[in-house]
């Protein structure tokens, strides 16, 4: 860990981290991570979290740090998309709500397994599990799609299809989205995404944007556009909720992350629009899988020493 | 590599805290210990900045010595209990299996001397004043303390190895240097890895295999500045942090939006 100390390099100590890093790789890793954000709508975290444990930053400061920073970078993301009137904020509002009982609970489940020492393996395990099995249903779905455009000349789909969960009580009207659906049902997703973000360090939108478009059926236009609405909350409610808990959000660190971030968002949003939707979903699916597929290979990989060191949790 | 048994280790532990407190305490009091006539060293500064540049640090220990002989120079970082994990493969995946914590493990551990250590002094005195990363007692906690001989050989290993891995218990002796007959030199590195909190340093005087005299020096690494206030403000006023942190990120969020709304 003893690093040289080079004259182009501007190193910058992280005052939680506790590590110094070089200002122009987290502008950059900000930057990537933020053109992404800005392509698909996602929020990126299940990048940057792994990427910033790569480069050094603890574990928990890099959950709770990009947490921290997902909330800068949502924000400019929905401003965005509202200005275009891409957000629904009555499915977002739903979301936040079920989002914030399930962070709550993920919170409380983070704290056990850290005690266990098994979080690692976790966070591994339910990366590989999720982003195995969305990212094949994805690019299944998505390549399917854009054959029938190749071989139709696009033919228009069908708004969504209607299964059993259509007839769950409380239904709401979603104008935006054009749904009449049960708020259960974005009650329980983002249960689910608050789960997720606190025990990955993740915004959830790898998730929530697949399961807006086939479990919800709303309008690819307005996805990215609600999705990063609801990373907004849910970010928000895990940067203090680590704060609290564990004194481990990098202010710092969070904000050199975003001033990569909003630019790169720009340009991915730029890029994106020109892109056709069918396109988006393949080169997601391809990235999700490629994510997971490296955290499965680093699981089966015999370590280079099975023996690792870590402080004592009191 | 461990003869001792664990027990032996465990029933010496006070008495080596009660050694340190008292040597801490004259160090305070007096400026040195009794024992030190023939001894003085000082360190060129007692406190370690760590700032925004920080990329490790250095500091000059120097002193002088009546009678000649070897000078050893222990640097001790902060204490904690620390855990050594090992994984198996279990289903085709690596995982962590076992786990043995050790107690009181320095943060921080360098020694640096005249002459390699085997040459100046006899196992026991080694292994009794803990010279040389080999015979640091590294003490398993009591629930740990029934594990074979043989696992907690590993384990101690491992522990060794992996700090050395992240620069905080050092590879290699470092030196002492001699400038004519009584002064002598050392210089202290510490990387920017390094946990902050109260280090001290320990000089021996060694002759004949036994130790003539000591001195213990404090040594504080904290931040300063800017990033101490934000690590206190974050531990004191955690809510209040956590708050401002989302604040200050929304706001740059739509500051970044307006200011790319027209470009």
């Amino acid at each position: 860990m003893l690093r040289q100390k080079s004259p182009w390099l501007m190193e910058v100590y992280l005052p939680i981290a506790q590590v110094s890093l070089d200002v122009f790789v987290l502008l950059g890793l900000g930057a990537a991570v933020g053109f992404l954000s800005g392509v698909f709508g996602v929020g990126g975290g299940f990048l940057l979290t792994p990427l910033l444990i790569f480069i050094g930053v603890p574990q928990a400061v890099a959950v709770s740090s990009s947490a921290n920073q997902l909330v800068g970078a949502s924000v400019t993301g929905v401003l965005g998309h509202w200005r275009r009137g891409n957000v629904d904020f009555k499915m977002g509002f739903v979301l936040v709500v079920g989002g914030f009982f399930g962070s709550l609970l993920g919170v409380w489940l983070f704290s056990v397994l850290k005690r266990l020492g098994q979080i690692d393996l976790m966070i591994s395990l339910s990366y590989v599990l999720l982003l195995g099995s969305l990212g094949g249903l994805m690019l299944v779905e998505s390549v399917r799609a854009v054959l029938r455009l190749r071989r139709a000349g696009g033919v228009r789909r069908r708004l969504h299809q209607h299964t059993w969960f259509h007839g769950l009580p409380f239904k709401m009207r979603f104008r935006r989205s054009k749904l009449y659906i049960s708020a259960l049902l974005p009650l329980t997703l983002g249960f689910g995404i608050g789960i997720l973000s606190s025990l990955m360090g993740v915004g959830g939108g790898f998730i929530i944007v697949p399961a807006m478009i086939y479990i919800l059926g709303m309008p690819t236009n307005v996805v990215p556009g609600t999705s990063l609405f609801q990373t907004i909350f849910i970010s928000a409610s895990v940067t203090i909720l680590q704060a609290i808990t564990n004194q481990t959000v990098d202010a710092l660190l969070a904000m050199l992350l975003l001033i990569g971030a909003v630019v790169g968002v720009q340009y991915g949003a730029r890029f994106g629009a020109r892109l056709r939707g069918e396109y988006l979903r393949v080169l997601l699916a391809l990235i999700i899988l490629a994510v997971g597929a490296k955290l499965l290979v680093d699981l089966t990989v015999p370590p280079g020493d099975v023996y690792s060191v870590a402080p004592k949790l009191p | 590599m461990t003869s001792l048994n664990p027990l032996a280790r465990n029933r010496r532990l006070p008495l080596r805290h009660l050694a340190f407190a008292v040597l801490l305490l004259a160090t305070l009091i007096g400026g040195r210990p009794a024992a030190a006539q023939g001894l003085v060293a000082d360190l060129t500064s007692h406190l370690i900045a760590i700032t925004t540049g920080f990329t490790g640090s250095s500091v000059v220990l120097f002193g002088t010595v009546e009678g000649g002989g070897d000078i050893v120079v222990l640097v001790r970082g902060p204490e904690r209990d620390t855990v050594v994990r090992r994984k198996s493969r279990v289903a085709g995946i690596y995982l962590n299996t076992r786990g043995i914590t050790f107690t009181d493990v320095p943060g921080f551990y360098a020694v640096l001397s005249t002459r390699p250590l085997d040459q100046l002094a006899p196992l026991a005195l080694r292994q009794q004043h803990e010279l040389g990363v080999e015979n640091l007692k590294l003490v398993p906690a009591p629930i740990d303390a029934r594990a074979s001989p043989e696992q907690l050989g590993l384990f101690r290993a491992a522990l060794i190895r992996g700090q050395q891995g992240a620069g905080l218990f050092s590879g290699t002796l470092g030196r002492v240097n001699f400038l004519g007959d009584k002064l002598f030199r050392a210089t202290l590195d510490f990387p920017a890895t390094v946990p902050v909190g109260t280090y001290l340093v320990q000089v021996y005087q060694l002759r004949n295999g036994d130790i003539v005299s000591a001195q213990t020096t404090p040594l504080v690494i904290s931040q300063s500045g800017l990033e101490a206030e934000v690590n206190d403000f974050a531990e004191r006023r955690a809510l209040l942090y956590g708050i401002i942190a989302v604040f200050v990120a929304a706001m740059a969020g739509w500051g970044a939006s307006l200011l790319f709304r027209n470009a």
